[in-house]
């Protein structure tokens, strides 16, 4: 079943005080996320993914397109029974103790007054906090509202959790216990569409990824057909320390190490250097691809297109 | 009442309570002290007029102040921290949200006033010793003044939900002012002529008619509220503050939340 189905959905902002000026935020977005997925949203800052993220939560009026979210209109409030946001940088009402926080979530949520308290004892145990349950939020760290926003978005055992930067403010042990939650999640059955610009966590968790850049989406797909759909390098060693003048014209970084030379070259031009390998008769050791990493895709993929051209989309 | 805007409308008067509003009542109370019994010692004959006029004037003020200052931030304050984010994409309707405050920010200023009512009438008994009949009318001036704190709410919340605090604060208590004069403007209107008389007398009708809902001089006089006034007054509040509701529900429903 399709959890998310983005037809569409454009918007541009009004700027300027006087003479008001189109801005587009995001350019007609055409995306469909299917159910039990692990869904990452790239981009560089201002790309856009605030906007989609807004807009699918009704925060934010689409200049035009639409979305369903569980084949529901995105201002449904059955839908929004079923769905968990935390937002970018999150800040609660301070004045209230994380249990206190929760309960109304849940109230708003309409969790059954019986399990809400269960419910929120469980998942502020779930994200660590279970130990401050009577602090007020003001005195919290930037983490631990970081934790608190991603248990107020699963309080209510939602069918897709929308996570705006989840990684946001945590430290790399509060980074890795939540990249676990999302994987529990989606083995509960759960889609997780989250945004985020690191693409380490993206690669290590994402079933697919979008890519959007100024408003505009770049590409979609699995991270493996993603960076195996552009041109990789080929590490090539052999023995000696004897470099053909063949292989500076294929643009090869060598180094010699000992009595090795390796070369780093483009995919393409493997065939010419082992040909230049064979005629000056030395032993090659090994030709393992390199693989490309999200990074690079992702960095390949925001260039201007005219530095793209070449390369596969 | 529907569940979430009793939710909503229970949060905000915890925010109000947390925010310590009600130390506010401490501050009254002292004052009331005071002026009973300054008032009992530099007035003679005058003691009972003299403290129910201060008395309700200072409960009118403090809950103006603070319907104002709470009630412009409502909305706006939630947008600045983002905290609406996490509310509204639950199964919340915008509606709703701006229902449930207005009615979180009423609930905070009844009981306020609840508990300065306490104080009027505890300073009225030390200088009068003992209650009167006529004493009856203080509650109907009480109520009046509850009144006009849902009128000044429901503004607040309008302003608050279009226009940035500071310019909410200014639009509110400057409507609070006219409105206080609204009779005096109305009297300008019968005195002028063509197009003035066409601007006063709509003026006169669009701001908030708060002199008809002032009753404490002559409650301070021991005169009789009549019960057409209450009837009157009371769907005029109703009326008035639904439209300013409703206007601050239509322009909240529009907006993008950035």
């Amino acid at each position: 079943m399709t959890a998310i189905d983005i037809l569409g959905l454009e918007k541009t902002y009004s700027v300027g005080f006087w003479r008001k000026k189109p801005k587009t935020a995001l350019h007609p977005l055409h995306l469909r996320v299917e159910e039990g997925e692990i869904f990452g949203f790239l981009g560089p800052n201002g790309a856009g993914k605030t906007t989609t993220l807004k807009m699918l939560m009704g925060l934010v009026y689409p200049t035009a397109g639409s979305a369903r979210i569980l084949d529901m209109e995105i201002n449904d409030p059955r839908m929004k029974a079923q769905i968990g946001f935390l937002p970018e940088q999150p800040y609660f009402y301070d004045y209230l103790t994380a249990v206190e926080l929760l309960d109304y979530y849940g109230q708003l949520s309409g969790v059954a007054p019986k399990e809400r308290s269960r419910k929120v004892r469980e998942v502020l145990e779930r994200v660590g906090l279970a130990d401050v349950i009577r602090v007020q939020l003001r005195k919290f760290s930037k983490g631990m509202l970081q934790r608190v926003g991603i248990a107020q978005a699963i309080l209510h055992d939602p069918r897709i959790v929308f996570f705006d930067e989840p990684m946001s403010g945590l430290d790399p042990m509060g980074r890795r216990e939540v990249r676990d939650l999302m994987e529990q999640l989606k083995h509960e059955g759960k889609t997780v569409f989250f945004s985020t610009h690191i693409l380490s966590d993206a690669e290590a968790l994402c079933d697919r990824v979008a890519i959007i850049h100024l408003g505009e989406l770049r590409s979609v797909g699995a991270v493996v057909d993603l960076t195996s759909s552009i041109e990789g390098n080929v590490e090539l060693v052999w023995h000696g320390n004897k470099i053909p003048a063949a292989m500076n014209a294929l643009g090869a970084d060598c180094h010699v190490t000992g009595d090795t030379v390796r070369a780093v070259l483009l995919e393409g031009n493997q065939e010419a250097a082992l040909e230049a390998l064979r005629r000056e008769q030395l032993r090659i050791i090994s030709l393992i691809p390199v693989r490309t990493s999200l990074e690079e895709y992702f960095v390949r993929k925001l260039q201007p297109s005219k530095a793209v051209a070449g390369v596969t989309r | 009442m529907n569940g979430r805007i009793v939710y909503i409308a229970s949060n905000t008067f915890r925010e109000a309570v947390r925010d310590r509003v009600l130390y506010n009542l401490i501050a009254f109370a002292l004052l009331m002290s005071g002026a009973a019994i300054l008032v009992g010692q530099i007035s003679i004959g005058i003691e009972h007029l003299v403290v129910v006029n201060l008395g309700l004037t200072a409960v009118s003020l403090f809950g103006v102040v603070i319907a104002i200052f709470i009630g412009i931030g409502l909305v706006s304050k939630e947008i600045d921290k983002r905290t609406l984010y996490t509310v509204l994409s639950r199964p919340v309707r915008r509606w709703e949200f701006i229902v449930g405050k207005f009615f979180g920010l009423a609930g905070t200023l009844v009981v306020n006033t609840f508990f300065m009512a306490l104080g009027v009438f505890a300073a009225l008994l030390y200088v009068s010793h003992h209650f009167h009949l006529s004493d009856g009318w203080v509650l109907v001036a009480l109520y009046f003044i509850i009144l006009q704190f849902l009128i000044i709410t429901a503004l607040a919340l309008l302003f608050s939900s279009f226009s940035s605090p500071l310019l909410s604060a200014v639009f509110a208590f400057a409507l609070f002012v006219i409105g206080t004069f609204s009779e005096d403007l109305r009297g300008f209107a019968g005195m002028t002529h063509g197009l003035t008389r066409w601007l006063a007398t709509g003026a006169a009708y669009l701001v908030p008619n708060f002199s008809a809902l002032n009753v404490i001089s002559s409650v301070a006089h021991e005169q009789p509220v009549p019960g057409q006034l209450i009837l009157s007054n009371t769907a005029y509040a109703l009326v008035y503050a639904s439209m300013a509701l409703c206007g601050a529900v239509l322009i909240f429903e529009r907006r993008n939340l950035k």
